[in-house]
């Protein structure tokens, strides 16, 4: 006897600043969640990166080691490790309790754009702008990278990881999907320099996003079209693209300032949020919940649906 | 604890007791030396521990007999007082007071036998007893303790008792008085002690003659004493070494004396049974006995009636050896039908083997020739090439002699297909492959060449026309002269470079030949189910394991010689002609195709390329990934050949610059992509954004508006050629910023303007601006003659002096937009920037942090090329900073208000807040160059350049 499943609930797109971070890192070039959400990382271009709790809007810790600013990071799945990438071409590999640099991988010749973990935080993988993606061991003292995948004609924009593959995004407006299970590549071309790629979370599309104003959603398996998302402005930067928590939404940052929610589905807009006057560089989408990181300008603002009453209404 | 003081003494928790206080005058006990500390037994005598391992307490004095005197026996005394009284010990004399003790060995107190206590003497425990069995939960449970009384006799005595025998009588059968046996012949020996079997005769023996019939006797109850004299020099108890129990430590107790006589010959060192399934192995004392320890005597070892021989005189070995070492007797008895069919004398100790030998036949040496030398000289072996042909000739001219003999006898000359055209075999169609086959035209001919000559030769000097015979039949390309070797040597030839013409193990059957390449191909690969692939799916089952079965033979048996041979070889480190360079094979020469198809939105097919990919070992480990190519040792994109990257590449691309639409430029510029190197960051978008967005229109458009541009920046001075000046004139700001303004409201002009004015000069520089002069001189040549957008002449004169320079001087009579780009584009990277920096936080909290960072940070952004680029013009570099911090105003206003902040200026309150992107466009002029002047003394604080993500040339 089954009950019948109860009616989906409409999702809730993230509408009220509940929080902003007094961030004070000069321009946040990126922001990113933990893996379950509940802290957030900063990278600004003071060189430093800081841990948050975003909804409390506390300062854990801040990381300083990098030689010019921090570009991307990321956590591992353990939340014991952080992986970030600057300016300074290098990869750093951190505790997160102690706040040291356990490795510091050189290599890249340019300004590293992102970094990833695998899932078992054994492997970082760094994109650069010298079109090269590396794959560094944390487990052993390798200095070297284990694979270098320099099939990108030009930078690296952008890069996930699943269990077993490796997208990459370039500004040669190139998607490659590395399938290491496969043990094959997929280059996916969508004519306009890549600026950020994501999975959905079901693992079977790619979200594309590209400097000609528009997102694409591609199937990953056969490369096909399935949605094309335009209305936000992006020429110019490097701006986030994400998925909403239940893969219902696409989210995009825009030059002009606002964050542009999109159906997934229906391709049509759902909702723009307006940020800030500036550019709205770095998003984040909570892993389960509708929480939205934006950054723009220096100021991070966590996001939440209308419904949401945090714990503690404190003034923001 | 100190700190605390007294109040916390309350606090205090003690452990142990405490001293006790010292009283006046008193001085402090010295602590009891270590030797002192002694452990004694209630006689004051010492107890010294030695250790749980070492025995406890020690014995004695110190472990000795002795007493702190020496040792003194206790049967001394001395004879003057009193002379010794007690002359025998008992054994109590040599056993220490513990053991008569109580609980000792030996106690002295007198305690009542088990035999003479009374069963009922206990009455009081008697009662108690039966009243705890009827109370017990089982009633009666006592009866059991009255029906098991302890035995006082074993019961071997019981059961011998039973069978009527009494104590002084032996064991065994009644026996009857037997005559008196004859005593053991003097040359047998018994060793050890031997019980006889059925009765004690012996020694003993009666006196008696006559006895009744039936009257039997038990036998005596007496132990055999042997009265063999020993005679020999062993020792007591002397047996001869077991070999059984020395070689294989078998204990002796297994050595069946009783068996067969026949059999015992068998337990000889020749025929040791193993399967028997006894333990081999170290058996006994443990690790054995070293060569200078006396064995101890094994205490564990069981008596045993068969260790002892029972048997004294007829079958024991009469030999007069003793020990085992002597070969038992031979009996006949099993082999004794052998024995008579064999006709000759058999000798003590051996038997007729069972099976005949094998009798070897001897050959007689072959008888020598007469004139045989028996001197050997080895000719060297010369394979004949092109190369060393001449030293075949003189080998040849040299063994003429022999070698014409052995064409004649021409047995040496035939190898295997001849012999076999011989023996009537047809030979093998398919093989065809020679050497020569794969020589050039060229190179055939001048073997050839080199072959008449040697003909001419060879007939000329020894007039023999055997010799080039003999040369022709091992070069002729035609003949079937192949020898498996050359098959093995085409195989490796094609293993390596995958050719179409190699050994063909199945070539009878073309369609199985097909599949076998197509599996070594695989192999090659590396694929997993590489042999599962090519098998024909519609065979049957047992086919295909057949086949499957052959292929795999097939490889492994062609792989080692094929990697033998190309072992001598080295691949060749760089491809021979460039213009083969394999493109890898992401192709960049279809990207119009998928430009195309990505501007119809036909993303799938069209749009996607698939590659082979293999990923590294480690990462797959890494991934918890099992190899998708586990044999393969190819790593990433397989046959993607990496194209010679030099600058000679970037020339002939560059050389054709008189193309003038951008749209050709931007073909070249895929060319470009196409030839690079993947790594090489290269112009990434202006092509594909500029097909996609602008049509030949707009495009035209533009060029027709930088025209109109360049007439405008004609009229001004060429301020930024002004070299090193910090100020420049106020006018050429206003426009300059005016301008910018302007190329902001349209949408991006600038860039398209850029574009269509330098499309062929700077666009291929962007890729190899830092390399090579020559492209610079083309450069330099070119826009004075074929860019539309010529820039005024004046200007090349100052390229001569600095390459780096020579690519900007170009642009100088660009409108000033461009410059502007340009310059930025040299700290700008390659990909979508970053937004730029806005500190809203920082200024309202006047918190100068962010900024100062910048300025560090600033300088490590650059890539090297444009760090490079800027050490050239660091005078340029100055005034073009500034230059960008004006075209920066718009998105900057909070930063600048900072600055104006604090130089406390005061009208920039408008601009700072409420000032979004298109508010910033309509600043006027005065206000900018307001700006610009507090700028100058501001350093560079941008993190970012505000330019266009595409407008580096």
């Amino acid at each position: 006897m089954a009950f019948p499943e109860p009616r989906p609930t409409k999702p809730e797109l993230p509408r009220k600043s509940v929080r902003s971070l007094p961030c004070r890192q000069g321009a946040v070039r990126a922001v990113r969640f933990n893996v379950d959400g509940r802290y957030c990382l900063t990278c600004g271009s003071d060189k430093s990166l800081c841990l948050w709790s975003p909804l409390r809007g506390t300062l854990l810790r801040t990381y300083g080691g990098h030689g010019a600013e921090v570009l991307d990071a990321a956590g591992s799945f353990d939340n014991s490790r952080l992986c970030s990438g600057g300016s300074d071409r290098a990869v750093l590999f951190w505790d997160v309790a102690s706040g040291q640099i356990l490795r510091k991988f050189r290599g890249h010749a340019a300004k590293v754009n992102c970094v990833q973990f695998n899932e078992e935080a054994t492997v970082i993988v760094s994109g650069s702008i010298d079109s090269s993606v590396r794959c560094w061991d944390c487990r052993s003292r390798r200095p070297d990278p284990v694979q270098i995948l320099d099939e990108a004609k030009d930078g690296i924009s952008s890069i996930k990881l699943s269990d077993h593959e490796i997208l990459a995004g370039s500004v040669d407006g190139r998607s490659r999907r590395y399938d290491l299970r496969m043990g094959e590549l997929y280059a996916d071309y969508v004519g306009s320099p890549i600026t950020c790629v994501c999975f959905s979370k079901d693992g079977q599309c790619t979200l594309i996003s590209s400097l000609d104003s528009s997102l694409r959603l591609l199937d990953k398996d056969t490369g096909e079209l399935l949605g094309e998302y335009t209305g936000h402005k992006n020429h110019k930067y490097k701006l986030d693209c994400c998925l909403s928590e239940r893969d219902t939404h696409v989210v995009s940052a825009s030059e002009d300032g606002n964050v542009y929610f999109w159906d997934l589905v229906e391709g049509t807009l759902a909702l723009t949020l307006p940020v800030s006057r500036g550019v709205v560089q770095s998003l984040a989408f909570h892993p389960t919940e509708p929480c939205l990181l934006t950054a723009s300008e220096g100021s991070v603002h966590c996001w939440r649906e209308e419904s949401f009453v945090a714990e503690d209404e404190l003034p923001a | 604890m100190a700190a605390r003081g007294s109040d916390s003494e309350d606090d205090l928790v003690t452990y142990g007791t405490g001293l006790e206080p010292l009283e006046e005058g008193e001085r402090p006990k010295k602590p009891l030396p270590i030797q002192d500390q002694t452990v004694r037994d209630e006689k004051g005598r010492y107890k010294r521990f030695h250790g749980a391992f070492s025995g406890g307490f020690s014995a004695g004095y110190f472990n000795t007999v002795g007493s702190k005197e020496g040792w003194t026996p206790s049967t001394f005394i001395s004879s003057r007082q009193n002379r010794a009284e007690k002359a025998v010990l008992g054994p109590e004399d040599f056993m220490d007071e513990e053991d008569l003790s109580e609980f000792g060995i030996a106690p002295k107190a007198i305690v009542t036998t088990d035999d003479f206590a009374s069963k009922t003497k206990d009455r009081i425990r008697e009662k108690a007893r039966q009243l705890a069995a009827a109370a017990a939960p089982i009633p009666g449970a006592t009866v059991l303790d009255d029906l098991i009384a302890p035995a006082k006799l074993s019961i071997g005595f019981e059961l011998l008792r039973k069978m009527g025998w009494k104590e002084g009588q032996g064991v065994g059968p009644r026996v009857k008085r037997k005559p008196r046996r004859q005593k053991p012949v003097p040359g047998v020996k018994i060793y050890g002690c031997a019980l006889p079997p059925n009765g004690s005769e012996g020694s003993e023996e009666d006196d008696d003659d006559y006895l009744p019939d039936n009257v039997t006797f038990a036998p005596k109850d007496i132990t055999p004493v042997d009265f063999t004299p020993k005679d020999n020099v062993h020792g007591l108890a002397y047996r001869g070494l077991d070999p059984q129990k020395a070689l294989f430590g078998i204990s002796g107790e297994h050595f069946n004396l009783f068996s067969d006589v026949s059999e015992g010959t068998s337990n000889l060192l020749g025929s040791i049974r193993p399967n028997k399934g006894r333990r081999l192995g170290i058996s006994g004392q443990a690790f054995g006995v070293g060569a200078l320890e006396e064995e101890d005597d094994d205490i564990y070892a069981t008596e045993a009636l068969s260790k002892y021989d029972t048997i004294l005189k007829d079958e024991e070995p009469g030999d007069g050896l003793y020990g085992w070492t002597a070969p038992k007797q031979y009996k006949s008895r099993t082999g004794s039908e052998k024995d008579t069919q064999y006709v000759g004398k058999i000798l003590d100790g051996f038997s007729l083997a069972s099976k005949p030998l094998s009798s070897k036949e001897i050959y007689p040496p072959p008888e020598l020739p007469k004139d045989y030398r028996p001197v050997h000289y080895f000719r060297p072996v010369v394979t004949a090439t092109s190369e060393n042909s001449h030293l075949c000739q003189a080998l040849s001219e040299s063994t003429g002699k022999i070698l014409s003999d052995m064409s004649k006898q021409s047995r040496y000359q035939l190898n295997a297909s001849k012999r076999g055209e011989m023996l009537g075999e047809t030979p093998i169609q398919d093989s065809t492959t020679s050497i020569l086959e794969f020589l050039s035209q060229k190179d055939k001919e001048r073997i050839n060449e080199m072959k008449r000559a040697t003909e001419i030769k060879a007939a000329e000097i020894k007039g023999k026309a055997l010799v080039p015979k003999a040369w022709n039949s091992r070069f002729q390309p035609d003949s079937p002269d192949d020898s498996p070797y050359t098959q093995q040597m085409v195989l490796s030839g094609d293993v390596t470079a995958g050719r179409s013409s190699d050994f063909r193990p199945f070539a009878k059957d073309p369609e199985k030949q097909k599949r076998y390449e197509k599996y070594l191909g695989n192999i090659k690969k590396g694929q997993k189910d590489a042999l599962e692939s090519c098998l024909d799916p519609r065979m049957t089952e047992w086919e295909r394991g057949r086949e499957r079965d052959e292929f795999v033979r097939a490889a492994v048996l062609y792989r080692p010689s094929s990697s033998s041979l190309s072992s001598r070889f080295t691949h060749a480190k760089q491809e021979d002609d460039t213009d083969q360079v394999e493109v890898p094979r992401d192709q960049e020469n279809d990207v119009n195709d998928k430009l195309s198809a990505v501007k119809m939105k036909m993303f799938g097919k069209l749009t996607r390329d698939k590659f082979e990919w293999h990923p590294e070992k480690l990462l797959c480990k890494r991934f918890n990934i099992p190899d998708p190519y586990p044999a393969s040792t190819i790593v990433g994109l397989p046959k993607v050949k990496h194209d010679k990257y030099s600058v000679f590449n970037f020339l002939t691309i560059a050389e054709p610059t008189t193309l003038t639409t951008t749209q050709v430029s931007n073909e070249r510029a895929q060319q470009n992509h196409s030839r690079n190197k993947p790594r090489k960051p290269s112009r990434w978008d202006i092509p594909d954004q500029e097909q996609k967005k602008e049509d030949c229109i707009s495009e035209f458009l533009s060029m027709a508006r930088s025209k109109a541009e360049i007439q405008k920046q004609q009229l001004r001075p060429l301020v930024n050629n002004a070299e090193g000046s910090a100020v420049e004139s106020s006018s050429a700001k206003v426009e300059n910023e005016s301008v910018d303004q302007k190329n902001e409201e349209d949408s991006r002009p600038s860039m398209d303007l850029f574009k269509a004015i330098f499309a062929s000069s700077s666009d291929e520089k962007s890729s190899s601006s830092e390399e090579d002069e020559s492209e610079n001189e083309d450069n330099q040549a070119d826009p004075g003659g074929s860019d539309p957008a010529s820039p005024k002449p004046s200007d090349l004169v100052e390229t001569s002096s600095d390459i780096q320079v020579s690519a900007l001087v170009v642009n100088e009579p660009v409108p000033p937009v461009t410059l502007q780009k340009m310059q930025l584009d040299e700290r700008e990277e390659f990909g979508p920037r970053l937004p730029p920096v806005f500190c809203p936080n920082a200024r309202q909290k006047h918190e100068p942090v962010p900024q100062s960072s910048f300025l560090e940070g600033h300088p490590k952004e650059k890539p090297k090329k444009s760090k490079e680029k800027r050490k050239t013009k660091k005078d340029h570099k100055h005034k073009k900073e500034k230059k960008r911090k004006h075209k920066k105003h718009k998105q900057k206003g909070k930063q600048k208000n900072k600055k104006t902040e604090k130089s406390s200026s005061s009208e920039s309150v408008d601009s700072s807040d409420s000032q979004s992107d298109s508010e910033v466009k309509d600043i006027s002029p005065q206000e900018l160059l307001r700006r610009y002047g507090i700028l100058l003394y501001s350093a560079d604080i941008e993190m970012e350049p505000a330019g266009r993500m595409d407008s580096r040339p």
